[in-house]
């Protein structure tokens, strides 16, 4: 059977999403989504003018790539709402990543006030993910009021310290029904293979490719790493012990003795 | 120095704490070592920032430059965010000894007509720009609030960030004002020291200090989403006033977690009083400055106004800078219907005056996206 990650009735192939806040060129974005050939890519509202010509960073995103317009900027559930519709009456389609914040030092998500957004804009018809801390009982709440996939962080926003809260990632890609994305804090390509390698469907990087000294070259690899992953996963990973399996078992003359 | 803040504290209360502290002595006791320890340091304490601000950091100015920009490109990504002030009125009821636009300066005064309003406006956004800063004098009589608030509809629909940088209000002023669409505040204490800005601030509302000091906690209770706070340099030891500028911004940001808190550090200019600046302040430590406030607060955005030269500018951008100004000017109605040099003088004299879309490509030739929208009204 053909593996594809379906998201609000989207048929998705390469499950690295990119996001785009932090590129030194609107034309460097273009190059990395070409390059590694990224099908979903997140865009904040804040930073989206449609009015401007030169300015318009939907310019430089590929036709091909599904637009997931983040609600970067809400301190709360109200705002964050209000900038989804925005989005959507702005012509951005109806995928919406929820990002509330009430922390500017951290970055870190309100998954109280993010649960209340879902809830109203799937109602709305949106296809909403969610980007939360690690929390099993938020998502499922999150799950039941019609998120299309949870996206825990790795590591906190723009740290590159890798997939720090894999414990509970695993526990939430084991029980959810829907897909775990994990999105922020991933350093390197090897972390977001850790996190395909698990089960997750997909990963979400921003910092670890912009700020890279190659955002393209970076983009691509982060691209192999996140396939890579994805097919160990689908093998299944053989089981890995720390200490060695005796040839001559001391117990094989059991067997012998049984008629 | 026993410094943490306690809960419910006002700034000025958390302040009072520190003039028991012998801040000359302090700086006697920094070692290597200590420094050395805070450039390698996770969290850097309040003690920590100014041993990055005193005499023996600066042998120390390349490694802290490296910590900086790493910082900055980690929490903010190559990105520097582009706005412009516009002069709206320059009727002020202040004496304050450093300012073009006091009382007793032989200016000729002019407010902008809500039509004036709209025609700079419109030009300003015709360059791109989306973020707007509003800049009066402080006159209640002449510059009302009701002026503004009907300036602020105009610009409303040229821009999706409104910032203020008008007379300190009161809590319910700010409130009012959120309502109507403004997103920022920019007010800067100009002077920490209390005798220094006593001195410097003769006559008119201006000289309450505490009034003017707690005007970001007015705004910020108030729930206004950006504040940007500043000292002008040049009034008083610079070390002490960026230590107090630093630790101002870390309350605001402890206590306002969800606002964008950030600061500015300009440099007294001459202006058309003819004030020079009482302490010199070198660009070595204004360099200084930035770097210890990016390595103290990861997170605190860092305005560089159009008062240092093109080429400084430039060269602090890696340094920690998040937002620059672009096409500016002091003069009110600047853009598009005062001359520069006319008789309608330039609260302070600007150095960069480079237009938005040259600016734009200096960014783009250091590795830099130029940011023009940043917000949308909610």
């Amino acid at each position: 059977m053909e593996d594809k990650l379906i998201i609000g009735g989207e048929t998705i192939t390469n499950r690295l999403f990119i996001g785009t806040g932090k590129f030194e060129n609107k034309k460097v974005i273009k190059n990395v989504l070409e390059k590694s050939k990224a099908e979903v890519v997140t865009v904040a509202l804040r930073r989206i003018d449609m009015e401007s010509k030169s300015e318009n960073i939907l310019a430089n995103i590929p036709k091909h790539c599904l637009l997931m317009t983040n609600t970067s900027g809400a301190r709360n559930a109200k705002e964050a709402i209000r900038i989804a519709r925005l989005a959507k009456a702005a012509g951005c389609g109806n995928w919406i990543k929820i990002e509330v914040i009430p922390d500017n030092k951290y970055l870190l998500p309100d998954n109280y006030e993010t649960l209340k957004a879902t809830e109203v804009l799937s109602k709305e018809g949106f296809v909403v993910l969610p980007y939360i801390n690690p929390d099993l009982i938020i998502a499922r709440q999150l799950e039941k009021s019609g998120a299309a996939a949870v996206m825990p962080l790795g590591s906190p926003i723009g740290t590159n310290r890798g997939f720090r809260t894999k414990e509970i990632v695993r526990i939430m890609v084991n029980e959810l029904n829907i897909p775990v994305i994990v999105d922020a804090g991933i350093g390197k390509p090897s972390e977001a293979a850790d996190c395909m390698e698990l089960g997750c469907g997909a990963v979400l990087v921003n910092t670890a490719i912009a700020t890279a000294y190659n955002p393209e070259g970076m983009a691509e690899a982060f691209s192999k790493a996140v396939e890579a992953g994805r097919i160990a996963y689908l093998s299944g990973l053989a089981v890995s012990v720390d200490r060695a399996r005796a040839s001559s078992p001391l117990t094989g003359f059991l067997r012998g003795n049984e008629s | 120095m026993k410094v943490e803040a306690e809960v419910n504290m006002s700034f000025h209360d958390w302040v009072l704490q520190f003039k028991r502290v012998n801040i000359e002595n302090f700086f006697i006791g920094v070692t290597d070592k200590e420094i050395n320890s805070v450039l390698n340091a996770e969290v850097i304490s309040v003690e920590q920032f100014y041993t990055l601000l005193s005499p023996i950091a600066e042998k120390y100015l390349e490694e802290m430059a490296q910590l900086a920009h790493n910082l900055t490109v980690q929490n903010f990504g190559k990105t520097i965010q582009l706005y412009t002030p516009i002069y709206i009125s320059n009727y002020c009821v202040n004496n304050c000894i450093y300012c073009g636009f006091n009382i007793n300066s032989k200016i000729r005064r002019k407010q902008l007509t809500l039509k004036e309003v709209d025609k700079e406006a419109n030009f300003i956004s015709s360059t791109g720009l989306r973020h707007i800063l509003i800049l009066t004098g402080e006159s209640r009589k002449e510059n009302s609030l009701f002026y503004i608030k009907d300036c602020i509809k105009i610009l409303k629909k040229y821009f999706t960030s409104i910032s203020i940088e008008i007379y300190a209000l009161k809590g319910s002023e700010y409130e009012e004002l959120i309502k109507d669409g403004v997103d920022g505040l920019t007010i800067y204490q100009e002077v920490y020291d209390e005798v220094i800005y006593d001195k410097v601030h003769l006559a008119g509302p201006k000289k309450d200090y505490l009034y003017r000091l707690e005007a970001p906690e007015r705004a910020l209770a108030k729930g206004m989403r950006c504040v940007n706070i500043g000292t002008l340099l040049g009034l008083n030891d610079w070390r002490k006033e960026a230590f107090m500028l630093g630790i101002h911004a870390k309350f605001l940001q402890d206590n306002f977690s969800d606002a964008e808190i950030s600061v500015s550090i300009p440099r007294i200019r001459k202006t058309a009083g003819g004030f020079k600046p009482v302490y010199n302040v070198t660009d070595t430590n204004v360099a200084q400055i930035i770097m210890a406030f990016r390595i103290f607060l990861p997170r605190l955005g860092i305005t560089l106004s159009t008062r240092e030269s093109p080429e400084f500018r430039e060269n602090l951008i890696p340094l920690g800078i998040t937002r620059i100004s672009a096409g500016s000017t002091t003069v009110v109605g600047g853009h598009t219907i005062s001359e520069v040099g006319s008789a309608f003088s330039e609260q302070f004299k600007i150095l960069d005056e480079r237009s938005v879309s040259d600016v734009k490509v200096m960014l783009e030739q250091k590795g830099y996206q130029s940011i023009l929208k940043d917000w949308v009204g909610v």
